[in-house]
């Protein structure tokens, strides 16, 4: 199957990425040239066969219920778009 | 001090322990060097004299002090630059991104961490692909790197920023990471050593994300005897890194000088078929002749699914991409757009606007994989096929101690000559892809040259945990021959 421009418009909307009508058409064609060479996949017979999640066989490790990092608030909003009062500020969710 | 350029880092540890030479004019050779050829190459997109200066001061003290001390750490006071996915303290971490073209990062990578803790001097911060999506460096934000075999020509990708440094001897080594062949495929488009460990062996701790379950750090020198040592620093296991593997310490140059006598080298038919340029498989053929003289075997192996890797791999790193990439929402760190109506907007077009085309495209195809109705039939079908593919290892390494063959599928290629075709493209990692998907190790190195004169990379892949043991059959292979020594004649 190949995907129309409203599917790419779904998809980029799930992804919260904005696309303008003209990029809408480009990424579909591209989209689907990608999922065109992918579709090989499914004329294989994977009956039977456990999926791979990772590339080795690990268990989540759990740690100690402590603290171990170091409060470093300044620093880390130091690099942030926007804050104030050590608060994150994004455009208002609730009026 | 023209020779210290093309120094091992073996000789530049003795050097500074000899005292011939200080960290800081050591530091400085390599700076003058970038100042003077990086404007063309384009290979350093973060540089910073004084901070490199003062850690390089810092080294020399450390000698001076304490001789012993830097005994256990050889590489004390040599230079090395690092991939620009690594994050490092004070210094801007782009990710050859837009979204974090002001992002200075206020912590060290794991690998970051335990390199400069061994006394190496950073010289800057390395171009590369976007996010490490790309195969010819043509995504970065920042404009291309210049292979310095010939300028005309991309050097590679992901770390094309990291391959075009050392083989413009700008940097003794440099860091690399590879998803899908972003050290190998570089390596051998610009003619040097790159080795991709086993999965888990380096942390990904602060090395931004692209595919969580097929990143991996490794070094990129001139020399196989490089790599080993870079790789004794880099390797160990880190808590904070969820998938690093609790192993005890390993001394990766314990097997250099063994001999390669009895060595069954496997090569797979599937990577010996149509695909592969005649040039390259020239230098291939002569460098697995070389083995053979060295007193190694070969033996045929087969590798059925491994056709499979690239369009499994297209499913794969793109759902892990589009999960990872969703931190980069404008409100923490990275880019946010300067006008917008309500949050998701804000969301959107910051994403829109800080994201480069190959990285949307990425995030996209994960993100229609992984949606509802469409995930079994695609990402759980590719996740079993990675299956077939690592089983496939399993029944080859049965037969040989190490598979060879092709790093690339062709030299470095022109500017532009692949960059309009997303599919072609891919398939540049056609021969690396499969050892990220079994989680195997893998290196280039340089075996000769092909059309225009240009590198040919000979991958070998080793069994899980095999690195001492491929840096041996590389070493042995690079004491016999010198296309590892070969330099770049613009750049002498």
């Amino acid at each position: 199957m190949s995907l129309n421009l409203e599917d790419v418009a779904r998809i980029a909307r799930l992804a919260r990425i904005e696309l303008s009508a003209a990029e809408r058409e480009t990424t579909r064609d591209q989209l689907n040239d990608i999922l065109g060479f992918i579709e090989q996949l499914q004329a294989v017979d994977t009956t039977g066969i456990e999926p791979m999640a990772h590339a080795v066989d690990v268990v989540q490790r759990l740690r100690p219920d402590v603290v171990t990092e170091t409060n470093r608030r300044a620093d880390f909003q130091a690099v942030a778009p926007e804050t104030e009062a050590g608060l994150y500020l994004v455009p208002r969710v609730v009026e | 001090m023209s020779d210290l350029i093309s120094s091992s880092l073996r000789e530049l540890s003795a050097a500074l322990a000899a005292k011939k030479v200080s960290a800081v004019e050591l530091a400085a050779v390599f700076l003058d060097r970038i100042e003077k050829l990086n404007p063309t190459l384009n290979a350093f997109i973060a540089l910073d004299r004084a901070k490199t200066l003062a850690q390089a001061q810092a080294a020399d003290e450390k000698r001076r002090v304490d001789a012993g001390a830097t005994a256990n750490s050889p590489l004390c006071g040599i230079p090395l630059a690092h991939k620009d996915i690594f994050c490092t303290r004070g210094w801007r971490t782009s990710c050859g991104s837009q979204m974090l073209a002001n992002f200075v990062s206020p912590y060290d990578a794991n690998v970051v961490e335990k390199l400069t803790g061994a006394g190496m001097v950073t010289l800057g911060k390395l171009n590369m692909d976007e996010f490490a999506m790309g195969s010819s460096n043509e995504t970065s934000y920042f404009g291309p790197v210049k292979n310095p075999w010939d300028v005309s020509r991309v050097p590679g990708g992901s770390s094309g920023g990291s391959a075009a440094a050392v083989a413009a001897r700008l940097t003794p080594a440099a860091t690399g990471t590879d998803t899908g062949g972003s050290i190998r495929q570089p390596a051998a488009l610009c003619g040097l050593t790159g080795l991709k460990p086993t999965y888990g062996v380096v942390s990904r701790y602060g090395m931004i994300a692209f595919a969580s379950s097929l990143d991996q750090g490794g070094p990129m020198a001139k020399s196989a005897d490089d790599c080993a040592l870079l790789l004794n620093a880099m390797a160990g296991f880190d808590p904070r890194d969820s998938t690093s593997l609790e192993r005890p310490a390993e001394d990766y140059t314990r097997d250099l000088e063994k001999p390669l006598a009895g060595l069954k080298i496997g090569l797979p038919k599937e990577f010996f078929g149509d695909g592969m340029d005649a040039d390259v498989r020239a230098a291939v053929d002569a460098a697995l002749a070389e083995y053979r003289k060295l007193g190694a075997t070969t033996v045929e192996v087969r590798l059925p699914n491994s056709g499979l890797s690239v369009p499994a791999y297209y499913v794969i790193a793109p759902a892990e991409a589009s999960s990872n990439l969703s931190r980069f929402d404008g409100v923490r760190y990275g880019h946010r757009a300067p006008e917008y109506d309500d949050l998701t907007e804000m969301y959107s077009r910051s994403r829109a606007q800080g994201f480069g085309a190959e990285v949307k495209r990425r995030i996209l195809i994960g993100t229609y994989v992984l949606s509802h109705g469409y995930y079994d039939a695609y990402y759980l079908k590719a996740q079993k096929i990675r299956r077939l593919i690592a089983a496939d290892f399993v029944e080859a390494f049965k037969q040989c101690d190490v598979i060879m063959g092709p790093t690339s599928p062709s030299v470095a290629f022109a500017f532009g000559a692949k960059s309009a075709d997303p599919v072609q493209m891919y398939l540049s990692d056609i021969y690396t892809i499969s050892t990220n998907l079994a989680g195997l190790p893998g290196m280039s190195l340089p075996c000769g040259f092909g059309n225009n004169n240009m590198p040919v990379g000979l991958q070998i892949i080793g069994n899980w945990f095999g690195e001492a043991k491929m840096l041996s059959v590389a070493h042995q292979y690079q004491k016999a021959t010198d296309w590892h020594t070969r330099m770049p004649e613009g750049v002498k």
